[in-house]
């Protein structure tokens, strides 16, 4: 059979670049039950997760695709019983490989074993300062108790740490206690991400959305702490997407950086990008990853700049945030070839910005909690 | 908590763990990995990466590098000095002195 390739998909292909991160998403079972879970609305069942070879299998064509970095992510990773192994072959690979996880199914003798393992960092969830605060947020009693044993076993066993803080109305005010908490813990990094409102985070717009003050307080608070903390800590920070002027460079463009394999083996631009109801996902069980990344049609639908609108597409910024989020575009607008619209030059961005100034300013009400289960409330 | 260091030429540097070279053939370069952080290396950090071994000091490193690149040894210990500051507040070495 002959391969019939137009030139056009030639230079399309000649330009993409390799991709630098996969984010494996080892199962979307979880002992939390974070408001803003970003796994998507519909989770994949354990009896449908990728077999231990069938993750090795992907982990090889990652790390030959020119993959450099591996995240163990979940759901919870730790809720597969092959955690070491996997991370074993990542390693084997040659992959810089990453453990996110929220803690809760690690225990001393564990992280001992992913260390030799050869685990190169652990990224471990921090919900609050307090562990009222904590635990309530995540939905987990004694989840915190059992992070702070957790970093403590990482810290003893030599693995680099990172504290992973999602941010947003409930928590945010304790930005500082969650910095010193850090540093104490001994992290080499924090990141202190605010919630993104797309996923689960829409259930939960009232009880989670930072007013502007509360914002542009964090925003000073982190550029002071940045110098005060220089060489003790690097602190990453997403600020908050829906009070800034332009919208994130999500993923770094669609297709450009990084990928997302789901529990199942679908291949995903981007965590969220199931939201996207006119994409068709392709699996590791029935295609190359290569092929997938460089040929996919997922992949191929927001890359470049032909799906653009004119206003982006006519823009100066949009190789600096690549027309922002598609999946935001399609929670808002309908339409997720729509300009973000958090962008100021977006049609939509005065609906937006009166809907987050509506909901910060709202009375919290009850988290709705992630769930395997059907939704439940706090309280 | 734990202050910024100063680096001088009595400093001892090494990569702490979790941040290692790499070579990265499909994109021929040669890499540092650490958290969430590639970064692409030229020939010149990819040697004092390399030196960075945790015995000797930033001086004798200049010094060897002075006389293997006959190049004034000071202007050479001031460059290494600054990338190992950069490195150090990235949180990509160990230190002592």
């Amino acid at each position: 059979m002959t391969e019939h390739v137009s030139p056009r998909d030639v230079d399309r292909a000649a330009r993409v670049p390799a991709p630098i991160a996969l984010l494996a998403e080892l199962t979307h079972r979880c002992p939390l039950a974070c408001p803003y879970c970003s796994n998507p609305l519909e989770l994949e069942a354990t009896r449908s997760e990728l077999t231990t070879e069938q993750w090795i299998s992907v982990f090889n064509q990652a790390a030959a695709l020119g993959v450099l970095h591996l995240h163990l992510s979940g759901g919870e990773p730790a809720s597969r019983r092959d955690l070491v192994e996997l991370t074993a072959a990542g390693a084997a690979a040659g992959l810089y490989t990453n453990l996110i996880t929220s803690g809760v199914g690690l225990n001393e003798r564990r992280i001992a074993e992913l260390s030799d393992a050869g685990l190169d960092h652990l990224q471990l969830s921090l919900q609050g300062a307090t562990p009222e605060l904590a635990d309530r947020v995540g939905g987990y009693k004694g989840g915190y108790e059992r992070k702070i044993a957790v970093a403590q076993w990482t810290h003893a066993a030599g693995i680099p740490l990172t504290v992973n803080a999602v941010c947003h109305k409930q928590n945010m005010d304790q930005m500082a206690d969650m910095l010193d908490l850090a540093v104490r813990l001994g992290a080499r990094r924090i990141e202190i991400a605010t919630v993104q409102f797309h996923g689960w985070a829409e259930k939960n717009r009232k009880a989670l959305m930072p007013t502007r003050e509360q914002v542009l307080r964090a925003n000073a608070f982190v550029n002071e702490a940045r110098k005060r903390l220089e060489g003790v800590i690097v602190i990453d920070y997403v600020p908050a997407d829906h009070h800034s002027s332009y919208p994130k460079a999500c993923m770094g463009g669609w297709g450009r950086t990084g990928l997302n394999i789901t529990p199942s083996g679908r291949v995903l631009p981007c965590h969220a990008a199931e939201s996207i109801p006119s994409l068709q996902f392709d699996s590791v069980m029935d295609r190359p990853l290569a092929d997938i990344w460089y040929h996919g049609a997922a992949f191929n639908a927001y890359r470049g700049d032909h799906w653009m609108p004119d206003l982006c597409r006519t823009c100066e910024r949009k190789e600096i945030d690549f027309g922002g989020c598609r999946c935001q575009a399609m929670a808002i607008a309908g339409d997720a070839s729509a300009t973000d619209p958090v962008c100021i030059r977006s049609p939509l961005r005065q609906t937006l910005v009166e809907q987050a100034e509506i909901d910060s300013r709202a009375e919290p009400p009850p988290f709705v909690y992630r769930s395997m289960r059907p939704a439940r409330e706090d309280g | 908590m734990s202050e910024t260091p100063v680096i001088t030429g009595a400093t001892i540097a090494k990569l702490a763990r979790g941040v290692r070279l790499r070579e990265d053939p499909v994109r021929g370069q040669t890499v540092l990995l650490a958290p969430e952080r590639a970064l692409a290396l030229d020939d010149i950090a990819v040697a004092v990466v390399k030196a960075l071994d945790g015995e000797r000091t930033l001086d004798a490193i200049a010094e060897e590098f002075a006389r293997q690149f006959d190049a004034p040894k000071d202007q050479i210990l001031g460059d290494i000095i600054s990338f190992v500051e950069e490195f150090s507040n990235r949180r990509m070495l160990e230190l002592r002195s």
